[in-house]
């Protein structure tokens, strides 16, 4: 696959920084880009938060990266473990220009221990890589697929992610390819 | 199959005044592949529908200028099968029970749960296809079951027209009364098919052609091994007119026996098969139709007087061809036209010779000989009309022929005229002297009944 654009990760506070390094390859591999962290540069989320849903805005720090980072020529992914809205719906997992610059995905709801379990590191690692690749395709243009293995598939709960894999299906790459091209 | 390849793309329409709900919701419905439109008021909406059709209309019932509620009512005006989903704030529920009970498909309340959203925004689609789908189906049907259309211009036959509409939005049992020939299945069927049972089989059963002892198994249905041959369980016509129409057809014909029997089912809509013991209910509407004259059959003592009174609740009277002559000539172009595309021909025409002889015609078997004539003018035709010569009766028999039953001292004249004229060779002396008239008397008759030299 020829190289794209670039992928920065950027953290949004709060964030757990420790998700943002297992990105980097799996992320690198899915879409044939550059991937690194923006390292000493974190974006603060408090602006965002809605006090009294005690949520933060994605939809404004979706255009906070987009100021931030006007003149990075690639694409951006935003990394909060703040809760996630848009003022519509009561949650989201993520949220992404679609075919523009900027995604952003909150692990926040990803964590067994929001549900009452005992935590795991290692399936919350893996559920924010799908929704990290998933809000990603968004930004590379993707739409939801209907295949329920593929990562673009719609999720709005933690069961369909976890059903689904990290991979892009065939059509999806297909469709990745052509508008990378 | 990606959402990206889908064939039909779906539709939305995000109808909010807040524009971060309208944003936030496009985006969300575009990532799933929909076709998204939005609008911030009414008169947007409204305007919108021009580039419509929409699936699924999300309605926020809180609206400055015209609310949600009032614009469903429009929109509904518009495009009666869109889903309309009504978004309402937290304690707003009274208005979204109003509009439900409106037509709504459903009501979410600000912020919604996604998952609650996208499954109630996939149901809404569903439903809508299976509505579309019904409503395909049931006009493919309607179209396949369509029935001939009446032709007829007179008076007579208006009548008719507009007593089968009417009689066919209510169940009333209809006696069908008329000349063989006349069109009393054809009635039945536009019965049927302008009722609300139209989607259901309507069955018929013409009484008079069923061995006495078969009738009972064919209306009741028998069996396995109920009598000899009856190798399979069978359903009969009452059964199978579940849901829709049974039509007897010379309902004059059957034995008291039967009439006894055809009481009770009609009474109670209950019957058992031949030699079985199950007692099956069937939800039919009772069409009959007789050419005898059941008010005497009832005096000779052949027919039920109470089988009579549950059957003649509604009467549709079919008159004779030959009392409304002037459907003769849209009947006869119907027929051309029928049997030109059936015999694959090319259109022809009647001339106006043949078409006089068909309209003189007596017709003792109505519209089904005009209808046997014209199949046959049709295959001896050739273009570019119909001649006298295609017919199978020549313009003397038919000047001549005076319509039975028809007792009028004034047809007895005309014919009794057209026959001595004949027979002198149209000599106007010698036949007014047979006729023991004048000259002019017999010119005054001939030109009042339109006589002709042929």
């Amino acid at each position: 696959m020829a190289r794209v654009s670039p992928i920065l990760i950027v953290a949004i506070d709060p964030a757990d920084h420790a998700l943002l390094a297992p990105l980097i390859r799996p992320l690198s591999g899915t879409f044939g880009a550059d991937v690194d962290v923006a390292k000493g540069m974190s974006l603060d989320g408090s602006f965002a938060l809605n006090v009294s849903r005690n949520q933060y805005a994605s939809t404004s720090l979706i255009t906070a990266l987009l100021e931030r980072f006007e003149d990075f020529n690639g694409k951006i992914l935003g990394v909060t473990s703040g809760d996630l809205f848009v003022p519509v719906l009561t949650y989201v997992f993520g949220e992404a220009q679609l075919d523009g610059k900027v995604a952003v995905v909150s692990s926040h709801r990803l964590r067994d221990d929001f549900y009452g379990l005992e935590p795991d590191p290692s399936l919350l690692r893996l559920r924010f890589l799908k929704e990290s690749v998933h809000e990603l395709g968004h930004a590379f243009g993707l739409l939801h697929c209907h295949d329920y293995l593929c990562v673009m598939h719609s999720s709005t709960g933690v069961e369909e992610i976890d059903i689904k894999t990290e991979k892009l299906c065939t059509e999806c790459q297909t469709r990745l390819a052509s508008s990378v091209r | 199959m990606a959402n990206n390849q889908k064939v039909v793309q779906s539709s939305i329409l995000i109808v909010d005044d807040e524009l971060s709900v309208r944003d936030s919701l496009s985006k969300w419905f575009k990532e799933d592949g929909y076709r998204v439109g939005a609008a911030e008021n009414a008169n947007r909406a409204l305007a919108l529908m021009n580039e419509g059709p929409w699936d699924v209309i999300l309605l926020d019932i809180k609206m400055p200028g015209m609310d949600g509620l009032e614009l469903q009512k429009r929109l509904r005006e518009i495009d009666k099968s869109a889903s309309i989903i009504m978004v309402t704030a937290f304690g707003a529920v009274d208005s979204a029970v109003q509009a439900l009970k409106e037509g709504a498909f459903d009501y979410v309340t600000k912020p919604v749960d996604p998952e609650h959203l996208s499954h109630l925004v996939q149901n809404a689609l569903r439903t809508k296809k299976l509505t579309d789908e019904n409503w395909r189906l049931r006009q493919q049907m309607s179209e396949l079951s369509g029935v001939e259309e009446i032709v007829g211009e007179s008076q007579q036959m208006t009548k008719v027209v507009d007593l089968a509409k009417t009689v066919a939005q209510t169940d009333t049992t209809v006696m069908i009364r008329g000349e063989s020939g006349t069109g009393k299945e054809l009635v039945a069927r536009t019965i049927h098919a302008n009722s609300a049972r139209r989607f259901f089989p309507i069955i018929t059963v013409n009484c008079g052609a069923v061995p006495e002892t078969l009738l009972e198994s064919e209306l009741f249905g028998h069996e396995k091994g109920a009598f000899t041959g009856a190798q399979y369980r069978r359903k009969g016509k009452f059964e199978m007119a579940d849901g829709g129409t049974i039509f007897l057809d010379e309902i004059g014909t059957i034995s008291q026996k039967m009439q006894v029997q055809l009481l009770r089912v009609l009474e109670t809509k209950q019957f058992a098969r031949v030699g079985g013991n199950e007692i099956i209910s069937s939800d039919f509407r009772v069409i009959c139709a007789t050419n005898r004259d059941l008010e005497a059959a009832i005096g000779e003592g052949s027919f039920r007087e109470d089988l009579y009174y549950r059957l003649n609740v509604f009467t549709i009277f079919i008159p004779p061809l030959r009392e409304r002559r002037v459907d003769i000539p849209p009947l006869v172009n119907h027929f051309v036209q029928k049997y030109a595309t059936m015999m694959n021909k090319p259109t022809v025409g009647i001339d106006t010779e043949a078409m006089d002889l068909l309209i003189r015609n007596r017709w003792p078997g109505n519209v089904r000989e005009l209808e046997n004539v014209i199949e046959r003018a049709m295959v001896l035709a050739k273009p570019p009309a119909i001649k006298p010569s295609d017919l199978p009766f020549q313009l003397s028999q038919a000047q001549n022929s005076v319509e039975e039953g028809d007792e009028l001292l004034i047809s007895m004249e005309k014919v009794h005229i057209a026959r001595v004229l004949e027979k002198h060779s149209w000599n106007i002396t010698h036949s007014a002297e047979a006729l023991g008239i004048d000259r002019v008397t017999l010119y005054s008759k001939i030109s009042k009944y339109g006589l002709k030299k042929p």
